[in-house]
């Protein structure tokens, strides 16, 4: 299990307990996150659950995919702490990550 | 009859008389001599239980005749995920014929970033994606809405008249012309062009495959113009013919290029939406109790909006060309294959959709759908496309809560690319 804290775009914070195994994406969406809408259901193929890894946890998050790299082509705002939270499975390794959310997913 | 795991004549208890005789018909004939591209199945939306009978019999099937050349048709929705997501193994590609079912002419190659593979694809999408940007977005929803409500004041009460050309038209044809800041007076040239660029040169009535490249020329011919006109700007403009001129990826396209790309953005940003107002207008009004729902609580309406577009799937298929041999469902697709993804079929698959023939606005996983496409090709419009769709129906909430009477069936497209319509007759109640 991880405790990950969203951060939404207006600086109001969330924290979710969310299983190991199961992506960050889904544990938003499931959970009525604002800011992250998940249209392809975790296929890495719609970039609309885009969040920023805070820098002390990024090296944790891993790296990106070539896929993933190629969706963040297109999504708006993208910056190098930028992934899509569907790529990331909670683990006990990231017990305690924070990311941001944008206003929205475009 | 196949034996079927789910009990269809259930499911369509009460379907429309020509959907039961083309059910009938569907399980009495060979899938081989099926051809999905014939416009029969689309101008009489008969298509539907054939895809059933695919998505049950033969989910990866090929078909070997055609009047466009075999093709592979991919019907389930986790198959075209599949496919949609795999730019690696299936490519995009004009000069391999391209994104739809028919090949591109190959005398007449209309480059386009739909139908570029990555890297070129990446950096000309880039170049137009700024005018969805949520910044544009937010600006464009209130000439969005100003443009609709004068749209719906001057509509007809009392009286029969056609949706799609007095609404749907005119609605999206205005957005386009503010997005291209194209010459408001003309701006039915886009619609014109749209229709002409998808027409199908095998049905009668339409432009021969020479008229209607004579016809793109002449769009060509037109944006030329504007593009020698905003080239030289010292500050690029605001719109999608300087976001091309000024953008190092797309300055220097040839000719063909910028009639492909520009041939791209009236259809995707014309048809589509056009199509899902008229479609949503249609469901809307056959399923009264989501009429309903939708009144008594106007905040369904996103929801709504992407049960519209689900439901309508306003481009039947995308097409890939495969660039190696590919297993998929015990079949092999073969290098160089057609592969014909079926949105429309996706969409309706109960493998990933509860009960999908259902129009159901408040359906959970409501945004899950194929409209869009998926992957690196997925819709760069999406959210403008929602955003009109949107406007359209809080307008109506806000002016007919006694609803639009439907006077009489939609004409529909002869394409099994572009799902769409070419009237409906419709009503507001005196």
């Amino acid at each position: 299990m991880a405790r990950i804290t969203y951060i939404a775009a207006d600086g109001a914070a969330r924290t979710i307990d969310v299983d190991d195994g199961v992506s960050l994406m889904e544990a938003a969406v499931a959970n009525g996150v604002p800011g992250i809408d998940g249209d392809c259901g975790g296929n890495c193929a719609c970039a609309t659950c885009h969040v920023h890894v805070a820098p002390e946890w990024l090296a944790a998050a891993g790296a990106r995919s070539e896929m993933e790299a190629a969706m963040l082509e297109f999504a708006d705002g993208v910056t190098a702490d930028s992934r899509l939270a569907c790529q990331i499975a909670a683990s006990p390794a990231l017990d305690g990550m924070v990311v941001r959310t944008p206003a929205s997913q475009h | 009859m196949a034996t079927r795991a789910i009990d269809f004549a259930a499911l369509n208890d009460g379907e429309p008389p020509h959907l039961a005789a083309a059910r009938a018909q569907a399980y009495a004939t060979p899938l081989e001599t099926l051809d999905l591209l014939d416009t029969d199945l689309w101008t009489g939306d008969t298509h539907w239980p054939w895809f059933e009978r695919l998505r049950d019999e033969s989910p990866i099937h090929y078909h070997a005749g055609g009047g466009f050349g075999p093709y592979w048709s991919v019907t389930r929705y986790a198959d075209i995920m599949a496919v949609d997501t795999d730019h690696v193994r299936f490519s995009s590609d004009a000069h391999l014929g391209g994104i739809t079912a028919k090949d591109m002419d190959a005398d007449f190659i209309l480059p386009m970033f739909i139908a570029m593979d990555p890297p070129k694809h990446d950096v000309q999408r880039k170049a137009v994606s700024p005018i969805v940007s949520p910044g544009n977005l937010a600006f464009l929803e209130q000439l969005i809405r100003e443009r609709a409500q004068a749209i719906f004041d001057n509509l007809p009460v009392g009286e029969t008249f056609d949706w799609v050309d007095r609404v749907s038209i005119e609605l999206t044809t205005q957005m386009l012309a503010t997005l291209f800041d194209f010459p408001w007076e003309d701006r039915r040239l886009l619609t014109y062009w749209s229709d002409k660029a998808t027409a199908d040169e095998t049905v009668p009535g339409n432009p021969t495959k020479q008229e209607r490249e004579a016809i793109m020329l002449e769009c060509l011919v037109y944006f030329t113009k504007l593009w020698n006109e905003r080239v030289n700007a010292p500050e690029p403009g605001n719109d999608l013919v300087s976001m091309l001129a000024h953008n190092p990826a797309t300055r220097n396209m040839i000719p063909m290029e910028y009639l492909g790309n520009l041939i791209l953005l009236i259809v995707g940003g014309n048809d589509t939406t056009r199509n899902s107002i008229t479609g949503g207008l249609q469901f809307m009004m056959a399923n009264p109790s989501e009429w309903a729902k939708l009144k008594a609580n106007p905040a369904l309406v996103d929801s709504a909006v992407s049960e519209i577009i689900r439901y309508q799937t306003p481009l039947a298929h995308m097409r890939r060309t495969a660039l190696t041999d590919v297993e998929m469902g015990g079949k092999t697709i073969r290098k160089g294959d057609r592969v014909v993804m079926w949105y429309v079929s996706g969409n309706r698959d109960e493998r990933a959709i509860p009960e999908p023939n259902r129009f159901w606005i408040d359906r959970p996983r409501v945004r899950q759908h194929l409209s869009f496409g998926f992957g690196i090709h997925r819709c760069v419009g999406n959210r403008l496309a929602e955003l009109q769709l949107k406007i359209v129906w809080q307008e109506i909430l806000k002016r007919y809560p006694e609803g639009i009477e439907i006077m009489g069936p939609p004409t529909r497209v002869a394409s099994a690319f572009v799902k769409g319509y070419s009237s409906l007759p419709v009503r507001i109640p005196a």
